[in-house]
């Protein structure tokens, strides 16, 4: 049987990847990058590397770079809540996420964004645990019923309650580590065995051009030495914080994340990076950030690309839209983004459900993308030979009203070969004006109805609840809240 | 000399291409040649920058074009304004306006923009940079005996932080003696209302023109 083809999509030349990545390794020599984190600076001047703490310079030289790349694994493993489970981070795999840490919902009801809530929050997450397409959880939602400081480890307490997925997050505050950690570790029933098992990955994005912040420097020394993975979120702004040109934008991503490749590496040696990123092509008119925008697409394939070239795991944020509403564009950048973001191979996508700058989750949205992301599958399996031979023997003794429907091999093989529609809309025109002349955001409604009715509850036994809920409260506490929303 | 006219021209012209250096040329030669500095201003380099302004608005320029002529307007001003003050002209500064972002935010290019469109028609701006606590704000805008505190804002996590500066104002009984205006990625005309602010402006231009209304009517009342 000939196997089939797995689809692929370059942007860059062999050539073209040596000279941005060879530009940056000059960058990081010569110019350096800005580190705000002491200890951070720490690990630089005990790897011997030229240290100006005034100006917060650390310059890298490449022979430490090159030590690092090596020293990074080019795949990791994730496992859900149970540890059954395995998720494999690097070679081609393609795995989606929702799009992550909105601080708006598109409300099913009014139309409008709203600030997220707890009810939101835990929506997202039980539809995400539905979602077969969609591999991974991601704190996809920030609640405005607690607050802001206690943002990031109450989307996890969340997340980890309602989902058996594992899940992408980070941190909002330095001291947001440790709780979360706590958390995961619970879960796992020990911080040896969460080390053994990853159930989290952890972004981190440094500010452009060439910084690392305080906190986001931090997360990336606790999470290497918790074991926990660590995704490079580099974000430029074509023009704005980056250079316009694409090419430029490039280097100065390829800068930022072997920068945060290299702490990851000082703080533990073989801790799971991923290279990843968030840029975009900057809107020239409207000043905004357009995820959708080809060019922002283009550099995701061309970092994704880069990070394939230097051995590691890559992510972006593709598979999500601009749109305020679930219009054409809506379904036009998400599907684009999806199925290049699957052609290119980039090991975790994250995206679906999102909209608007990546400010907004919406629930009807994210079963339409996972119905999207089907589809990218489907086009990764490719065309493949079924039988040998392909077709000749059901042409045997052909005749003029032969049909196929009856068939035993479509009975033995049209579910392998093609997926059914779940809210596209393939009916007539007859059938689809007497349902009542529905959108894909109104189907996409009513499912979201009839799945969270259907579905009970994906939690944990009570032991581990009862933990996690005794760390959120601590947490809470800590920070002047003395009681966590209701939960149903 | 040169017809005076023609000189208003090359003034208005260097702020529309964008060319720093011959903005600044200008203006010391303005200073060499003691031309009047408000007509120098109002009808050289003013007109420059209204003419970027539709520009702008006719979809011909866009933001590097803005920027550039926003920083050569600066350029242009920074010459001028020691012999400005020397001569105590009146009448020139549209209002003052303390700016910066909100404290725990570091983003500051929507600021920066808003900063530098607002000084480029004539606002004083004391720009306090970003990652600015809210007692700050306050304790800048009574020292310039400004008209309004400018309040960005680009996280969703920071943007409390702009009810914040409010509260204080209130707190510290400050509340009339400076208008509000917020801006940012994520406020709007509605989260303007919520916390209490005067003003909003969903982009730089708009953000300018409300900063005007502002000031007017902080005068008038």
């Amino acid at each position: 049987m000939i196997p089939a083809l797995r689809p692929r999509i370059e942007l860059l030349s062999r050539e073209f990847v040596d000279k941005i990545v060879g530009e940056a390794f000059t960058i990081l020599d010569r110019e350096g990058v800005f580190v705000e984190n002491g200890e951070a600076r720490g690990l630089f001047r005990e790897a011997g590397m030229p240290v100006d703490a005034s100006s917060l310079r650390v310059r890298i030289a490449p022979r430490l770079v090159e030590d690092c790349l090596a020293a990074t694994p080019a795949s990791f493993s994730v496992w859900d809540r149970s540890g059954a489970r395995e998720l494999s981070i690097g070679g081609d795999e393609v795995h989606f996420d929702p799009g992550s840490a909105a601080p708006r919902v598109l409300d099913s009801a009014t139309g409008r964004e709203r600030k997220g809530l707890t009810s939101d929050v835990v929506r997202l997450v039980r539809l995400t645990d539905a979602c077969e397409h969609i591999h991974l959880q991601s704190t996809a939602l920030i609640s405005s019923d607690v607050p802001p400081i206690v943002g990031d480890s109450y989307r996890l307490y969340l997340g980890l309650l309602y989902s058996a997925k594992p899940s992408v997050t980070g941190t909002f505050r330095v001291e947001g580590f440790k709780p979360m950690l706590d958390m995961l570790a619970a879960v796992r029933g020990g911080s040896e065995e969460l080390r053994r098992k990853p159930l989290a990955i952890f972004d981190a994005c440094p500010s452009p051009p060439l910084k690392w912040s305080n906190l986001t420097a931090q997360s990336l020394i606790d999470a290497a030495r918790a074991g926990v993975p660590s995704e490079l979120i580099s974000m430029s702004l074509t023009g704005a914080t980056a250079p316009v040109t694409l090419a430029g934008a490039l280097v100065q991503h390829t800068v930022e994340n072997l920068s945060g490749l290299v702490i990851c590496q000082l703080a533990r040696r073989g801790s799971p990076v991923v290279f990843g990123g968030s840029p975009a092509s900057f809107d020239m008119r409207k000043g905004t950030t357009p995820m959708g925008a080809m060019e922002t697409m283009m550099l995701d394939l061309a970092y994704a690309q880069i990070g394939k070239a230097l051995k590691l795991p890559t992510h972006a944020y593709m598979g999500l839209s601009d749109a305020k509403l679930h219009d054409a564009q809506s379904g036009f950048e998400t599907g684009i983004g999806a199925v290049l973001a699957a052609l290119a191979g980039i090991n975790v996508v994250s995206g679906p459900g999102m909209m608007d700058f990546e400010s907004t989750m919406s629930s009807e949205k994210l079963l339409i993308d996972n119905d999207i992301c089907g589809m990218a599958y489907r086009l990764l399996a490719g065309v493949a030979q079924r039988e040998e031979p392909i077709a000749e023997h059901l042409f045997a003794g052909i005749r003029p009203d032969t049909q196929f429907l009856t068939m035993p091999h479509t009975r033995t093989w049209y579910r392998a070969e093609h997926i059914p529609a779940v809210l596209a809309d393939r009916d007539t025109y007859d059938a689809w004006e007497g349902a009542g002349r529905k959108s894909i955001g109104d189907r996409a409604a009513e499912r979201v109805r009839t799945l969270l009715e259907a579905l009970p509850p994906n939690l944990p036994d009570p032991a581990l609840r009862a933990e996690l809920r005794s760390i959120m409260e601590t947490d809470a506490r800590r920070n002047g809240l003395d009681r966590l929303p209701e939960l149903d | 000399m040169d017809d005076l006219n023609a000189i208003y021209g090359r003034m208005a012209e260097a702020i529309v291409v964008g060319d720093p250096e011959a903005a600044a040329g200008l203006a010391r030669r303005a200073l060499e040649d003691r031309l009047d500095l408000q007509d120098v201003i109002e009808k050289g380099y003013i007109p420059g920058i209204r003419r970027v302004g539709l520009l702008w608005e006719s979809g011909d320029y866009f933001l590097p074009e803005l920027i550039s002529s926003a920083a050569c307007m600066k350029a242009a001003m920074a010459v001028l304004k020691p012999a400005l003050e020397a001569s105590a002209a009146v009448g020139l500064s549209r209002g003052r306006i303390v700016i910066g972002t909100i404290e725990g935010d570091i983003h500051d290019i929507g600021k920066n923009l808003v900063a530098s469109m607002l000084a480029a028609n004539a606002f004083d701006v004391v720009d306090l940079g970003a990652d600015v606590k809210p007692d700050r704000f306050i304790d800048a805008a009574v020292e310039a005996r400004a008209d309004v505190i400018g309040l960005s804002a680009l996280l969703t996590t920071t943007m409390l932080g702009q009810r914040r500066v409010i509260e204080r104002l209130r707190e510290r009984g400050l509340r009339d003696r400076f208008k509000v205006l917020v801006g940012g990625a994520p406020a709007n005309r509605a989260w303007a209302a919520d916390i209490g602010a005067d003003g909003y402006g969903e982009n730089a231009l708009a953000a300018v023109a409300r900063a005007g209304e502002l000031v007017a009517e902080k005068r008038s009342s």
